[in-house]
């Protein structure tokens, strides 16, 4: 489903940040992107997330090739993905339900089509006595599940997670977890950007480990 | 868990109808917030814009509307003086020259003016009640005729030199031209003025409108990275924007244009106040006619469409920003 070939990535004239990348995301897998501050995880998210395009290298995505894509179809591919961002880019004007709908919104569904979906993806993640309250009252934790809520309401083909349970105490990072693994189980390839050691050990899955801009892949 | 598990069978949240009316939400906010400070201040701008732009177009139509006002009356009349002379019966000079006048193809009409308005016209200089039989003063008939087809000067010239010597006959042609002049050039500095305030309306409102833009573009990168297309993103922007433009624009181009009517208003009531007719003076009528409020209509309508293909312009410059940042790496934040 993602391909990286031989990717590299340098910001201007500096050093490669990242360096001779090459592995596949399968559909349907489960890994952590694990390593260092510092080590390129949040680049190759977006690398990932076609926020970037590599310095050289191959990077195909569902079987196309992002360096020949056209701009204007980039929002299509994105809606394949569901993105959780590490600052979780909330619409501050918009209730918890309304930034959770915004996808399928711009999408142009009409509200009765997706509001009982919304509501009980909001429950799901522990938010439902929270559905008309606006991000600025949320706390990080909170504000983080409305962000994978986001990610999860079109149900995407890939999701990206970077540090999602940043935010949260140990029960409920494990109940996001346990999230991800039940959103995997229904077929949902699942990238998570992560320092938590203790959460990569509660999943038996694939360790993507980045190192001064190399990756080791453990399966 | 297993909700979600059924969800994913297409079944999510529809057997659980009961629970989710239970829920209430709040009408579903717009995708571009409502206005803010920032919105409220480019509106105020655009209102002070349009009032400012308005205002000049109103005058410089009032102006322009004078001068062709000038233009008509000096070019419908001529004006035969009669110099009093020893021996010349006034009146009789008078009465002949108003029917050489009369006789001649393209002249409407020929009035005498009488002693009691030739005193009037004389009486800034020469005060009230004084005996007009004690001083030499010409008198004059006033010649309406035809402008589209006038009368031949030179003959009625030849014929009022050979009955009425003492009467001059006065075409008004070369201080006419030289009004014309003056109006057409009066005309063209206000033009020049309204160009150069409409240009600078615009810029105005242009920059001020990417201000206020500057601070939504996290709702633009939120909106692309959801998955909105630039055309979504584009249109929702210049809905609110154009709101915000027809509101500012609508209130500065209705103040100018409900002060020329009170102005109009104020004139018409008030006739011969000495401040009115101080007023009249100096600014003329402030009267504006139909084609100065459509000009103002039309004010209102470019601005707020400016505004809006300005918002939709930054929209998409946004965006392209964001697609040059993902193309050249060197220009994104380091992550």
């Amino acid at each position: 489903m993602i391909h990286f070939e031989n990717v590299g990535l340098r910001y201007g004239m500096g050093p490669e940040v990242l360096r001779d990348l090459t592995f596949d995301i399968p559909k349907g897998s489960f890994q952590f992107l694990t390593g260092p501050s510092g080590a390129g995880k949040t680049t190759l998210m977006r690398l990932l997330f076609m926020s970037l395009k590599p310095t050289r290298g191959l990077i195909r995505m569902f079987g196309r090739d992002i360096a020949v894509i056209p701009g204007e179809e980039l929002p299509l591919l994105r809606r394949r993905i569901g993105i959780v961002f590490q600052d979780f880019r909330l619409l501050d004007h918009m209730t918890t339900y309304e930034n959770v709908a915004l996808p399928l919104r711009v999408r142009g569904k009409e509200e009765a089509t997706y509001r009982s979906d919304v509501i009980e993806l909001l429950k799901w993640v522990g938010l439902g006595e929270r559905i008309n309250v606006l991000p600025p009252v949320l706390s990080g934790g909170e504000k983080q599940r409305v962000a994978i809520a986001r990610a999860l309401i079109d149900q995407p083909e890939v999701l990206l997670a970077d540090e999602p349970t940043g935010n949260v105490d140990p029960p409920m990072a494990r109940r996001l977890l346990n999230l991800f693994t039940e959103l995997n189980r229904l077929g949902t390839a699942v990238v998570i950007a992560t320092h938590d050691l203790t959460l990569m050990d509660r999943v038996d899955a694939r360790r993507m480990i980045l190192t001064e801009g190399r990756l080791d892949i453990h399966d | 868990m297993t909700e979600r598990a059924a969800s994913s069978n297409g079944n999510r949240g529809r057997d659980n109808p009961k629970r989710d009316r239970l829920v209430s939400l709040r009408p579903m906010a717009p995708i571009v917030p409502p206005v803010n400070v920032s919105g409220h201040a480019l509106m105020v701008v655009i209102a002070i814009m349009s009032f400012l732009c308005a205002l000049t177009l109103g005058t410089v139509t009032m102006v322009q509307e004078k001068a062709e006002a000038w233009q008509g009356d000096v070019s419908r009349e001529i004006t035969i003086q009669i110099k009093p002379d020893d021996g010349l019966d006034m009146e009789a000079a008078l009465t002949e020259v108003r029917n050489v006048a009369l006789s001649f193809p393209g002249t409407l009409s020929a009035d005498i003016v009488d002693r009691a308005a030739t005193a009037r016209l004389l009486e800034p200089w020469l005060g009230e009640g004084f005996d007009m039989d004690e001083l030499p003063v010409p008198r004059l008939v006033i010649v309406t005729i035809d402008e589209t087809a006038p009368p031949d000067f030179a003959a009625i010239r030849q014929k009022l030199s050979d009955a009425v010597p003492a009467a001059v006959l006065d075409d008004h042609r070369a201080w006419a031209n030289r009004l014309i002049s003056m109006a057409r050039i009066t005309v063209l500095i206000g033009v020049g003025i309204l160009a150069l305030m409409f240009a600078t309306t615009m810029l105005t409102v242009i920059f001020a409108t990417r201000g206020v833009m500057a601070g939504n573009r996290h709702i633009v990168e939120v909106l692309h990275f959801v998955g909105a297309e630039t055309s979504f993103i584009g249109a929702e922007f210049q809905k609110r924007f154009l709101l915000i433009g027809l509101k500012g624009a609508a209130a500065g181009g209705g103040i100018a244009a409900l002060g020329f009517l009170l102005l109009g208003a104020w004139q018409s009531n008030s006739m011969a106040t000495a401040l009115n007719d101080q007023v009249t003076a100096l600014f003329g009528r402030f009267t504006l006619s139909g084609a100065g409020y459509f000009g103002i209509i039309g004010i209102v309508i470019l601005i707020s469409a400016m505004t809006a293909v300005t918002t939709r312009l930054t929209v998409i410059r946004t965006i392209r920003e964001i697609d040059r940042q993902r193309a050249d790496p060197s220009l994104a934040e380091i992550g």
